[in-house]
């Protein structure tokens, strides 16, 4: 029964910024007395989000095609061998995703402004993979172990080369898992907001970081245009949202650190 | 092909360090770098030339500096507190699962997914002078004066409980249901109470799950950034060590100085997990995690 309090928290938090959104006027009164969509036209123009919307997407998908080539390789290994220092190389890949964003992106967009790729596109890609790449190994590797290695003998014995073993066997098998780490990539690049704030510049703004900095400037703008654009945000998120949860259950949206070994 | 049998040490061959090298190269080039970068240059200040603790002295003698690191502390404690303790009361209430566990959970996904920008914005909507919350106790005759819930402390506690709770209760409910019923089944079967079986059963079964909620919760209230800003006094009550960090880095364009509050930042938050670490350390950590609800 707490839970249902904290989703009606969640629910009024939500439908605030909706309600907002399509305002004409609204103070004091438990709705607005008017509505109106102009604020959606009035946000599109005034925050340049065509071009916002378009840095977006474009980050996004980049992220996802890199971390998962990156990530696909280093998981199959991981799943499937043991070798010395490989403790270590977990842990390695496993801090970006514990240590808060915040403490490393401080030096991290200071070694990128010093190799003049500070507040481009390209920075904010490379900056956003560096948790998305151990993320991707971490969702890829328990698929890989769940295809026996029998498959993969069986096909070397009929004469299966490297590249036909990974074509005809672990590509097919391992899709859920490709489609599950990609979504997820997906939901937390488009969300992700302290990396992209410390490296994005004027031009390479993803939506989060142009809806905090219209938040930030409290006053400036009307509130229901800020809302606007939150609005738009949300679907977007909950547009991937919504894909997401056909592939991934929801607790393997939080990383578990429980999985029993077998 | 040569390969040892899974679950023995193997030497690498030549694909499978091709296979890990990209990954390994990118978070060596963009983590570990940059992080000893951040190190190197915040001992080489703008001011000073060469080698210098200028920057960490300045940092503990300006007042202005140190405190935010009380005010990161006062923050994050009880907030760690808070979400780890109803993380565990629901987690520890659903452990046996209940009517529509799966749309309960997805809702909960929501705040994660959504990001800590729009739920501020929400809360501030919601929780502010003329929001609805205000609106529906003072029209309940509930209170007399307006809440002031926004633009201080407790704005920032709202608004990392709602990003964190359901963090930790997920993984908590992961973590719980993981426990073999039959334990606990014994237990009640020979008598004892369900606050004994909590105390004595489950407790020291969940302590290093509990363990790792606090640690995990705890760094990401240490490293509260965009709450502090959007739902706290940014420039007073709530100017967290991570705004500090922000200000020096892209207001007064001192990167050495703004690095040296990160590696401080850093070093506090490492100090927070090894409490932790040795806490578990201290309690039974037999763990018998069996085939249980999955």
């Amino acid at each position: 029964m707490l839970v249902l309090g904290f989703i009606l928290n969640l629910l009024g938090i939500v439908s605030h910024v909706m309600v907002s959104a399509f305002a004409k006027r609204w103070f004091g009164t438990p709705l607005p007395r008017s509505f109106t969509t102009d604020w959606f036209s009035y946000a599109w123009k005034e925050f340049g989000l065509a071009q916002v919307l378009s840095v977006t997407i474009f980050v996004a998908l980049t992220v996802v095609v890199l971390a998962l080539l990156i990530g696909f390789p280093a998981a199959y290994i991981l799943a499937r061998r043991n070798f010395r220092g490989k403790p270590v190389l977990l842990l390695l890949y496993f801090l970006p995703l514990i240590i808060p964003q915040m403490t490393y992106g401080i030096p991290l967009a200071t070694t990128l402004l010093r190799y003049g790729i500070g507040g481009s596109v390209t920075g904010v890609i490379l900056a956003v993979m560096v948790p998305m790449v151990p993320l991707a190994i971490f969702i890829l590797m328990p698929f890989f172990e769940q295809i026996s290695l029998n498959l993969e003998w069986g096909a070397a014995m009929m004469g299966a080369n490297r590249f036909q073993i990974f074509r005809r066997i672990l590509l097919p098998l391992t899709l859920p898992g490709l489609l599950t780490a990609g979504v997820l990539i997906l939901v937390n690049t488009v969300s992700n907001f302290e990396l992209t704030f410390l490296v994005s510049g004027a031009g390479s703004q993803t939506l989060v970081v142009a809806l905090f900095y219209n938040v930030f400037a409290g006053g400036v703008r009307p509130v229901y245009s800020v809302d606007a654009m939150a609005v738009m945000y949300m679907t977007m998120v909950l547009i991937l949202l919504v894909i997401a949860l056909r592939f991934v259950r929801p607790t393997q949206m939080v990383f578990r650190l429980d999985q029993p070994k077998r | 092909m040569r390969r040892g049998r899974p679950g023995e040490p193997s030497e690498l061959d030549l694909m499978a360090i091709a296979c890990l090298l990209p990954s390994f190269l990118y978070v060596l080039v963009m983590f570990v770098y940059p992080f000893f970068y951040g190190v190197f240059q915040s001992l080489h200040p703008l001011k000073v030339d060469g080698f210098s603790l200028a920057n960490y002295i300045a940092f503990f003698s300006d007042e202005y500096q140190y405190k935010t690191v009380a005010i990161t502390f006062r923050l994050a404690v009880p907030n760690t507190i808070i979400v780890v303790a109803f993380g565990l009361l629901f987690a520890y209430s659903m452990r046996r699962g209940i009517l529509l566990e799966r749309t309960i959970t997805t809702i909960l996904v929501l705040p994660i997914s959504l990001g800590v920008i729009l739920l501020s914005q929400g809360i501030l909507g919601f929780y502010g002078g003329k929001g609805w919350l205000n609106q529906m106790l003072l029209g309940l005759g509930i209170i007399e004066e307006q809440l002031v819930l926004t633009h201080n402390f407790t704005g920032v506690m709202l608004s990392l409980f709602m990003q964190q709770f359901p963090f930790c209760f997920l993984m908590l409910l992961g973590y719980i249901s993981g426990i073999d019923p039959s334990i606990e089944n014994s237990a009640r079967t020979l008598g004892a109470t369900p606050w004994t079986v909590f105390r004595r059963i489950m407790l020291p079964l969940i302590a290093p799950g509990l363990a790792i909620a606090f640690a995990l919760v705890f760094v990401m209230s240490f490293a509260t950034f965009p709450s502090a800003i959007l739902l706290g006094q940014p420039t007073g009550a709530t100017r967290t060590i991570a705004i500090a960090a922000y200000a020096q880095a892209f207001e007064m364009f001192d990167m050495p100085y703004a690095s040296a509050i990160a590696v401080i930042m850093g070093l506090f938050q490492l100090a927070g997990l090894l409490v932790i670490i040795l806490l578990r350390k201290r309690m039974v950590t037999a763990a018998t995690m069996g085939v249980g609800k999955r």
